[in-house]
């Protein structure tokens, strides 16, 4: 954006800086305390290591159990990290605050999917490696197409995460609640992106995977879209 | 915290609540009556024996459940957020109930069919796993509206998930079924669709109408009780 001049009248942000502002916010709360994101790549190494202790490599090949492990992770350390994002607004009545701003409730709620997208995506350049490591994958030439999977699967991770984030945050049960509310929520995120990934990690071609692809593209679409809409409602009037 | 709703106007008193329900009797004795019927007086099918007596309770279940129940959930959840009464509140909520019972009927009598019929307890098939997760997915539904005090705030949250569960239940089905379709396993055998002889339409035909007078007893009964409830909560709070 340009400088403002000397003397001009005062613009209201708009929705893509405001955006920003909150989603930069959140993090650099997070970069400053690293709470989260210790502990979800914490939990997301720890797990790795652990299913590798459940799993016979004699009975089962890497290929089939990777993609699984690997979702299961990403799903639940996800979850780590969404608890966080409005619990963070509720000590000291900082959501007030918020509220309170000039700020419009769907910049509020792209803003902290963002912070939650950004967070989500580095857990996993974390735990990627992770589980090619212990499981002794070798991804080759096409780990770009994991990472556009891992990157459309995140989109409507934090989208809908968010959301429920938002909504759990005003009851009683909260985090406990989450969890619950969001699981069936991530189904048609979880099977096509563990899916699709078996397809590239069993070396086919990318087209056999195109169909779980679409599903999670379209859910994406859906799902953002429908949470931007619904997210005001969340907030008392 | 709490805006000041536009208080309706509350009965003085509390209406008296009856101990008996003629439209359940009713509704008891017809699903006694068609399940006689299915039992007694309708011809054991050649090819699945005895066990496929099941059909007659597990469908009308899954249509009344999985149909009637969540489409009336997503619908007034949907209409909740627009035009915000309180009455498509306790309508979303009596639908959950109810139909998370007959989604478990269904759940209950389908493996009982699969072990007789197919040799197994639980398959992954699209439609049986569709219904499992909508049952999981009502479950937080009802979970969610159990964690939050306010009346006001309850019906907003829980209509901002049923909203999206709406939409999400096409997605789940399409996952399972895209699943399935990309594991060329032993197709399961699904039962042909009614080419079944009169006697077996009509029990069939009896048995739907028993459920669904059963469906709407229960949610008229459940939404009165919500109603009641709300009522002597605001009788308390003035």
């Amino acid at each position: 954006m340009s400088a403002v001049p000397a003397g001009a009248t005062h613009r209201a942000p708009s929705y893509l800086s405001d955006t920003w502002r909150i989603a930069r916010k959140d993090l650099l709360i997070e970069f400053r305390t690293r709470s989260a994101f210790l502990a979800a790549t914490v939990f997301a190494v720890l797990a790795v290591v652990i299913f590798r202790f459940t799993w016979d490599p004699t009975a089962i090949p890497a290929m089939d159990l990777a993609p699984g492990v690997l979702w299961v992770i990403f799903t639940f350390s996800g979850l780590l990290g969404l608890n966080r994002s409005f619990g963070l607004e509720l000590a000291e009545h900082a959501y007030d605050g918020l509220l309170a701003s000039q700020v419009s409730r769907e910049a509020i709620f792209t803003g902290k999917a963002l912070a939650n997208l950004v967070f989500v995506i580095c857990v996993q350049a974390l735990a990627l490696p992770a589980v090619a490591l212990f499981f002794d994958l070798s991804v080759g030439p096409s780990w770009w197409i994991i990472v556009g999977i891992v990157l459309l699967a995140s989109v409507g991770l934090s989208a809908v995460g968010t959301l429920f984030a938002a909504i759990a945050s005003n009851t009683r049960l909260a985090e406990l609640l989450l969890p619950m509310m969001t699981l069936p929520f991530f189904v048609p995120l979880v099977i096509p992106a563990a899916q699709a990934t078996a397809v590239v990690l069993r070396g086919q071609p990318i087209a056999d995977g195109m169909a779980w692809l679409k599903v999670l593209l379209a859910f994406d679409l859906v799902f953002v879209s429908a949470c931007i809409v619904v997210f005001p409602f969340t907030i008392e009037e | 915290m709490s805006s000041v709703s536009s208080v309706a106007p509350r009965p003085a008193t509390l209406p008296e609540p009856k101990g008996f329900d003629a439209f359940l009797a009713i509704a008891i004795v017809a699903v006694i009556a068609a399940c006689t019927r299915a039992l007694f007086f309708t011809p054991i099918d050649a090819m699945l024996g005895a066990a496929q007596k099941i059909f007659y309770v597990h469908v009308p279940a899954a249509i009344v459940g999985l149909y009637f129940s969540c489409g009336l959930l997503f619908v007034s959840s949907i209409m909740y957020l627009w035009i915000k009464d309180e009455r498509l509140d306790r309508l979303a909520e009596s639908a959950a109930e109810v139909g998370l019972v007959f989604m478990g009927i269904v759940l209950v009598t389908g493996p009982v069919w699969a072990r007789t019929s197919w040799g197994t307890w639980w398959v992954w098939e699209a439609r049986i796993t569709s219904t499992l997760f909508l049952w999981l997915l009502v479950l937080g539904y009802l979970v969610l509206r159990s964690g939050v005090e306010s009346a006001e705030v309850r019906a907003r949250l829980s209509a901002v998930m049923g909203s999206l569960a709406a939409l999400l239940v096409p997605f789940i089905h399409l996952t399972v079924k895209l699943f399935r379709g990309m594991h060329p396993e032993a197709v399961v055998l699904a039962p042909e669709k009614p080419k079944m002889p009169p006697e077996m339409l009509l029990s069939f035909g009896l048995s739907m109408v028993a459920f669904l007078l059963l469906f709407f007893a229960l949610l008229r009964l459940r939404f009165r009780w919500a109603t009641l409830r709300d009522a002597r909560a605001a009788m308390e709070a003035a």
